[in-house]
């Protein structure tokens, strides 16, 4: 058997066995609905509906609802669709970069965090796709034979682009975090003593019985899949950023866009990981899984993507300089110092200043203090968007066309309630779906379970 | 005689391995094992082969490629050329950079897809498909060898049982197949 260096701290706290986990993670489910998680989805579905009306208003009325004009055309719809595919990055990675990595602590994790993809990126794609205005002919973005002669979509463009790496992004998290949950659904099944929940988890389950076989099967294809999905995540965020990099709008055609793009979607991924796990690991009781050594674990993640963010900002803005290019000066000196700069500075502070704190041992392994911060994070990465897309086309090349944006009622009704149907979604996952990849959890417990790791000293 | 299937429960993973050892130096050959997770290093003891879905994947990514430069090509350079803003429209190995995106996003979508498809389909796990696993607790914290007389018609069934039990059994049941 692995022994595991007697340094490193252990996964699992207390004394568990196998049929601990299973019922840690199952019996939530066969219990009744507490009362938090009622009302909690109650206001969250509130939300969504509210999300729900704005967007059928939209799609009614035309995107001239929002606030857009003619110098900002692009505003908060591309600024949420940018930050919701940000938020996704995380579970990607805690899957498929960790799993190559053989870290055992993503285990806890990345369940919860790949539902995240899939909710996250879900509510990235409905900004683009109502931004067409004509949503029923989103099809239109596919290469199908049509009646004009057949009229293809534009290969060459990053929108394009935009479409094929968030489609297969998103059906490949669909599929990789689906392969893990069939063996979980079993064990579900197998347990679920009331006939219409064990039918329901019986057809989940696909019927998993666990045999050598299949197991061999089940490991070959989570590594094959991780493989696959790490240079994936690492290509969509770069093709996100290219909307914007290809361009030659001055502030946004840089060549630093894709890895500086990729490190903040880490880094505000991370952050809403902490934020939904801190309050799931409290109300479902997996402190003993979910425990301080992950929570520092993820937020070295964050220091170290948010320094590299920071890097990022101050490099653009020295090259901005340095380029001699005087639009692309002053579109960073109207940043810093223009009617925007609040934002500018809000998202300095969010994004640069406050992940620094986590270099204080006290700081990162509070979880009060966590949580605080990773929401600061979130709300500094949606301004760090907000200030690229709307500072960088509010002025162009005639001063007479300068504008600003404000945002209307349906753009504030359409975001928030994207917020809502994802913690609707969310939080229906946490209470149907196995929270834990239980079974994996299993495969570490001798190696890092506490009282199998300190066996040998008692 | 009837043939028997025997169903040996043991509730560690290292009894196990240990008892799948020893069944299998006897000459005894194991049908299959059900367990809550992959116990590494049951495979060869058993007799398990590597699986070939990472090379059916690898096909499938490159059959994703090959069609993702086909479509490209028809699409962009012969169907219905567009000049836009200039960029090449002649060959596809002039405008081919603008294509790399597409080219792998496409090949990583075949090689996923292909292959969760053909993993489901070659374990036979499907929606509503029945569970055959011998016990419900196999799903929890509990092991199963599953031997059958089929396989073994050198051992007398009294004999084979015996030769079980030597091991650290943790539950045995014998039922006709």
């Amino acid at each position: 058997m692995i022994k595991e260096a007697a340094i490193r701290r252990p996964l699992i706290l207390g004394h568990k066995t196998y049929h601990d986990i299973t019922n840690d993670v199952v019996g939530p489910i066969e219990g009744n609905a507490p009362r938090q998680w009622k009302i909690a989805i109650s206001i969250a579905a509130v939300i969504a509906l509210y999300g729900v009306g704005s967007i059928m208003y939209l799609v009614g009325t035309g995107i001239g609802a929002w606030g857009l004009n003619k110098t900002v055309g692009w505003s908060w719809d591309i600024t949420n669709f940018v930050w919701w595919v940000g938020i996704g990055h995380a579970g990607t990675l805690i899957s498929a970069v960790l799993l190559l990595f053989r870290q055992r602590w993503r285990m806890a994790i990345n369940r919860s965090a790949e539902a995240m993809t899939i909710f996250a990126v879900l509510m990235a794609a409905l900004f683009p796709v109502f931004h067409m205005g004509r949503v029923w002919q989103a099809y239109w973005t596919l290469p199908l034979p049509n009646q004009f002669g057949s009229l293809w979509p534009n290969f060459n463009s990053p929108l394009m682009w935009d479409v094929f790496a968030i489609s297969t992004y998103f059906s490949v998290s669909l599929v990789f975090w689906y392969i893990g949950l069939i063996p979980d659904f079993a064990t579900i099944r197998d347990r679920m003593v009331k006939p219409l929940p064990k039918k329901i988890y019986g057809i989940l389950s696909f019927g998993w019985s666990g045999r050598a076989k299949h197991w061999t099967r089940f490991e070959e294809v989570s590594l094959v899949l991780a493989g696959i999905a790490t240079p994936l995540v690492f290509s969509v965020h770069s093709i996100v950023s290219m909307d914007f990099a290809t361009s030659i709008v001055p502030g946004w055609h840089a060549t630093i866009f894709p890895p500086y793009f990729v490190s903040g979607a880490v880094f505000s991924g991370f952050a809403m990981v902490l934020t939904l796990l801190l309050i799931m690991r409290k109300t479902m009781r997996l402190e003993a899984y979910i425990n301080i050594a992950h929570i520092e674990y993820m937020n070295i993640v964050i220091i170290v993507t948010g320094s590299i963010v920071g890097v990022a900002y101050l490099t653009e803005l020295f090259i901005s300089w340095y380029s001699g290019v005087e639009y692309e000066s002053y579109a960073f000196i109207n940043r810093f110092s223009g009617p925007y700069s609040w934002a500018y500075w809000m998202m300095m502070t969010c994004n640069v200043i406050s992940p620094q704190l986590f270099w204080f041992k006290k700081i990162r392994t509070s979880l009060t203090a966590t949580f605080l911060l990773s929401i600061v994070v979130n709300i500094g990465m949606w301004f760090e968007r907000f200030v690229i897309i709307v500072t960088s086309i509010h002025r162009d090349y005639t001063p007479g066309a300068w504008g600003e944006f404000h945002p209307s009622v349906t753009d504030i009704g359409f975001f928030v309630g994207t917020l809502g149907i994802f913690f609707t979604l969310f939080l229906l996952f946490a209470r149907y779906f196995p929270v834990l990849a239980l079974n994996e959890l299993k495969t570490i417990l001798k190696v890092s379970g506490e009282s199998y790791k300190n066996a040998d000293k008692h | 005689m009837a043939n028997k299937v025997f169903h040996v429960m043991y509730d560690d993973d290292q009894k196990l391995l240990d008892a799948a050892t020893v069944l299998v130096k006897q000459g005894i050959q194991v049908k299959d094992v059900f367990s809550p997770f992959p116990v590494h290093g049951i495979d060869p003891i058993i007799g398990v082969k590597r699986t070939r879905l990472a090379i059916a994947s690898f096909m499938y990514a490159t059959t994703g490629t090959l069609l993702a430069i086909l479509g490209t090509w028809y699409f962009m350079i012969h169907d219905w050329p567009m000049n836009i803003g200039g960029k090449p429209s002649f060959t596809w190995i002039e405008n081919a950079p603008a294509f790399v995106p597409i080219i792998f996003e496409f090949s990583v979508f075949c090689a996923a897809h292909g292959m969760a498809l053909t993993y489901l389909l070659r374990n036979g796990t499907l929606p509503g498909m029945p569970a055959s696993n011998p016990d419900p607790r196999t799903t929890d914290d509990k092991f199963v060898i599953e031997i059958v007389t089929e396989d073994n018609h050198a051992f007398s069934v009294s004999d084979l049982e015996e030769k079980i039990r030597a091991t650290e059994v943790f539950e045995l049941s014998i039922k006709d197949c």
